[in-house]
């Protein structure tokens, strides 16, 4: 049904239900606003959306209050103006103006109100609150900017159900944080990232590592690898301005190699690779589970490193059900630096393995110390897809204009399956794709091998497939009814995951990706104002994958080649070596249960140097944890805090002394006048 | 926040990383109704005195919320408190009519004779020493309070005699 009111002295029409923002937008009318988040978040917290409303005493938040018929709205008078401009100059007089040194600079939802509100000074000097730059691995909180917008808060509850952040104290004092001034990397946070998509400012971001990447390429003894991630090729373009979901596989490939990096591999090689590994494994779980083994099923994938995180807090219990896999990039830095390295007589030691991945959580991931072989870690850095925009555009490439080019041999070639692992439902279907060809001799009986029951966004998925004229090798499977689930984003994993706590999972294999709509929407990718951009990014990996003619992993010849050269059977002794791990217990407080704890052998534990970092860092190396493991994994997501804080610090000191040391001059240079 | 108030333990209840108890029968009756958590936390203050962590990890655990949205209510509301309080809590009241007649002297004059900062607990566990904003007792100016008794129209030489009561 649609109401009639009167906007700006025009009447117009919209649907029953809607807002005064949704009523005026559908009439072409745009009502500036920072807090709302298209479908997601509309609490009216900053109030930049006023508009006037005939009758009513106050001025309205549009983005909460429903248009109603017969309605007055003025959204463009001077009182309005006038009232968004003091309420965006208040918000400045307490936000760190440090904008040209900003990493949101340009991209910054603050910055862009202010220019469409026509806001030329900044009237109010009052307090600041004094604010500590929170480093973990993988996320980077500057309070100094944040806004209180809380569209995090609405993300890490109510989408992603993990609750780490919320705001905590009152008033002047709130802060938006995990419990009792914790920092990020102390507490059970996935760092799935989603709250640095969708935090306006940057307040919360990546915690950077181009700056890592930039040593390795400019060291002439490191030969620099780098890889990217399926979902990477359909979403970089955005930040070129490309539309949203524009495949530029080819661009990016020319760029990377621009950018000075020797090799230029694909993370697809390696999800082929995975799909072999982890769909061995799922054939042995249920030949096991079949004839009276005791395989733990449902058999979950493990490509997600925040799901994975988020499970090891949440339900530490239940962590057989992982598939032992390394996620992808992690199987190609292995690979990189043990087969690729004895085919180009290179020491491990000197290469360098680069990752773009659209995740923060792959930061955290290279950091675990199951991801070291030969006593080389796997991965050397994580770039998020904001990231490597950042550093084509500083290198000054000319990222539109590029030619389409290649990946490098014999790590960049993949098939259509490995593409598809960059949305949700994707690994599953790949791993269907191989599996039920190898269990049936017969290719996978859907419509172009998509097996459609598990495309698509939404949150929880599942699917049947009936295994029928199996090959004599797999008798076991005759008629089996396989029962798959799909699961994206946190809040829909805790409810497959408590269906297996409870002990009535009615299904055999299940995939789960940790941000909503799979890595296409990861907590690395390009920010969007685009409503649709999932569906967006969706079909252009589902184009990229029927763009191919190899379409199945195991058809990959470069895959077939590596098993026969070098790494045997899978899931043998060399790939369980290279390409399998295994998972850590923690406490839903980040702290090891007891049980846990006592397992591991006790080992000194290493000092770290005290540095001036934030409180909440060092308090946090104080804690009482115990158990060498949790101790060594704390140590491990805040060597890098330490790390990044102390050469900033030494920077600075050295900035400091040379204008020590000019000022000294100037001033002896003046008394011999 | 410190180190010092994660592993803060409450002297009355010596095993207090894991035994609540107390608060259990109160959760209980709460658990199903929404909006529970500020009464339970009033409760558990009650018993306890005041909200370590780790007993709001309890309560969290309990009532199946995020720790985060509990301490984010807990430092929310001034009277709940994540530290240790004294036996007794004065407040002295500081709304217009007591500030104009010598509210501000008294703080001054309890912070010395205290030896405690505004909001901070004296040595020996006595007294915890906070400020009200208007008690409504604005006839009695400037008015204190100590636990739930009204003093009237306090000076500085009233306050050593009152104190010595406690």
């Amino acid at each position: 049904m649609m109401i009639n009111l009167t906007i700006n002295g025009k009447t117009v029409q919209a649907p029953d239900g809607s807002t005064i923002m949704e009523a005026a937008k559908a009439n072409h009318i745009l009502i500036p606003s920072l807090c709302y988040l298209e479908n997601t978040h509309a609490i009216g917290s900053c109030r930049i959306c006023v508009v006037e409303v005939e009758g009513a005493k106050t001025l309205q938040a549009s983005c909460i209050t429903k248009a109603a018929e017969c309605m007055v709205v003025k959204t463009n008078t001077d009182k309005v103006r006038n009232a968004r401009k003091v309420l965006y100059e208040l918000m400045l007089s307490d936000h760190n103006k440090d904008c040209l040194s900003c990493r949101r600079s340009q991209s910054c939802e603050l910055q862009e109100l202010g220019k469409m509100l026509g806001v030329e000074e900044s009237r109010f000097e009052g307090d600041t609150l004094p604010c500590i730059v929170d480093v973990s691995v993988s996320i980077t909180r500057d309070m100094s900017k944040c806004i209180l917008c809380r569209r995090c808060i609405t993300i890490c509850n109510e989408i992603q159900g993990t609750s780490i952040l919320n705001a905590q104290n009152r008033g002047f004092k709130t802060v938006v944080g995990p419990s009792m001034d914790l920092a990020i990397g102390a507490v059970n946070c996935a760092f799935c990232g989603q709250c640095t998509v969708v935090c306006p400012v940057g307040a919360l971001m990546e915690t950077s590592s181009t700056q890592k990447v930039w040593d390795a390429l400019n060291d002439p003894k490191k030969r620099t690898v780098v890889q990217i991630a399926p979902a990477i090729r359909v979403a970089i373009g955005e930040e070129f301005g490309y539309a949203p979901g524009s495949r530029v596989t080819g661009k990016l490939a020319s760029a990377l190699s621009d950018l000075g990096f020797d090799d230029v591999f694909d993370t697809n090689w390696a999800a082929d690779l995975t799909i072999i590994e982890e769909g061995t494994e799922f054939l042995s779980r249920v030949k096991s589970a079949l004839t009276g083994g005791k395989a733990v099923l449902p058999i979950i994938t493990s490509c997600s490193p925040g799901w994975i995180k988020f499970v090891e807090h949440n339900f530490p219990e239940e962590l057989d059900h992982l598939s032992t896999c390394k996620s992808p990039h992690a199987m190609m830095g292995a690979v990189v630096k043990s087969y690729y390295a004895e085919k180009i007589d290179v020491d491990p030691k000197d290469l360098y393995v680069v990752s773009v991945m659209p995740c923060t959580a792959k930061k955290f991931e290279i950091t675990r110390p199951e991801m070291v072989n030969n006593g080389v870690p796997n991965v050397d850095a994580v770039i998020t897809t904001r990231e490597l925009a950042e550093m084509i555009r500083t290198a000054g490439i000319d990222f539109v204009n590029l030619p389409d080019g290649e990946f490098d041999k014999p790590l960049g070639l993949s098939t259509g399956a490995a593409d598809i692992f960059g949305v949700t439902g994707g690994v599953m279907e790949a791993a269907l794709r191989t599996v039920y060809e190898i269990v049936t001799g017969r290719e996978l009986p859907f419509v172009q091998l998509h097996v459609t029951p598990i495309v698509g966004l939404d949150g929880v998925k599942e699917a049947t497939v009936k295994i029928e004229q199996v090959l004599p090798d797999y008798s076991f499977l005759e008629g089996v009814e396989v029962k798959i689930a799909v699961a994206s984003g946190l809040k829909h994993a805790r409810t497959l995951m408590q269906q297996i706590a409870d002990g009535n999972s009615p299904y055999h294999f299940i995939e789960i990706m940790g941000c909503p709509g799979g890595c296409i929407t990861g907590g690395g990718q390009p920010r969007s104002s685009d409503p649709d951009v999932a569906q967006k990014r969706l079909e252009g990996i589902y184009d990229e994958d029927e763009s191919k003619v190899l379409r199945k992993s195991h058809e990959n010849p470069s895959i077939i080649a590596f098993y026969k050269d070098y790494l045997g059977e899978p899931n043998g002794h060399k790939a369980h070596k290279l390409l399998h791990t295994h998972y850590t217990k923690r406490g839903v407080y980040n702290q090891l249960d007891e049980d846990a704890a006592t397992q591991v052998p006790q080992t000194p534990v290493e000092e770290k140097p005290e540095v001036e970092v934030s409180p909440m860092a060092v308090q946090l190396q104080k804690r009482d944890i115990t158990g060498a493991k949790a101790q060594q994994d704390i140590s491990a997501v805040h060597a890098g805090a330490l790390e990044n804080e102390n050469t900033k610090l030494k920077d600075e000191l050295a900035d400091m002394q040379k204008t020590v040391e000019t000022l000294k001059r100037v001033v002896s240079e003046y008394s011999k006048k | 926040m410190s180190e010092k108030l994660i592993n803060a333990k409450c002297e009355h209840c010596p095993d207090q990383d894991t035994e609540f108890g107390e608060i259990d029968a109160i959760i209980d009756i709460y658990r199903e109704k929404e909006g529970c958590l500020i009464q339970v936390l009033h409760a558990a203050q009650g018993i306890y005195g005041y909200l370590p962590l780790p007993l709001q990890r309890y309560i969290a655990d309990a009532l199946d919320l995020p720790i985060s949205e509990v301490t984010g209510v807990v430092s929310f509301y001034s009277f709940f408190s994540p530290t240790p309080r004294g036996e007794h809590t004065i407040r002295v009241c500081l709304g217009t009519a007591c500030y104009v007649r010598g509210g501000k002297k008294l703080v001054e004059h309890l912070e010395k004779t205290l030896g405690v900062e505004l909001g901070g607990t004296t040595e020996d566990g006595k007294f915890t020493f906070e400020i009200a904003r208007c008690i409504g007792a604005c006839g009695l100016a400037p008015a204190m309070m100590i636990d739930d008794v009204v003093y009237k129209q306090v000076t500085t030489s009233k306050i050593n005699s009152i104190l010595a009561k406690y």
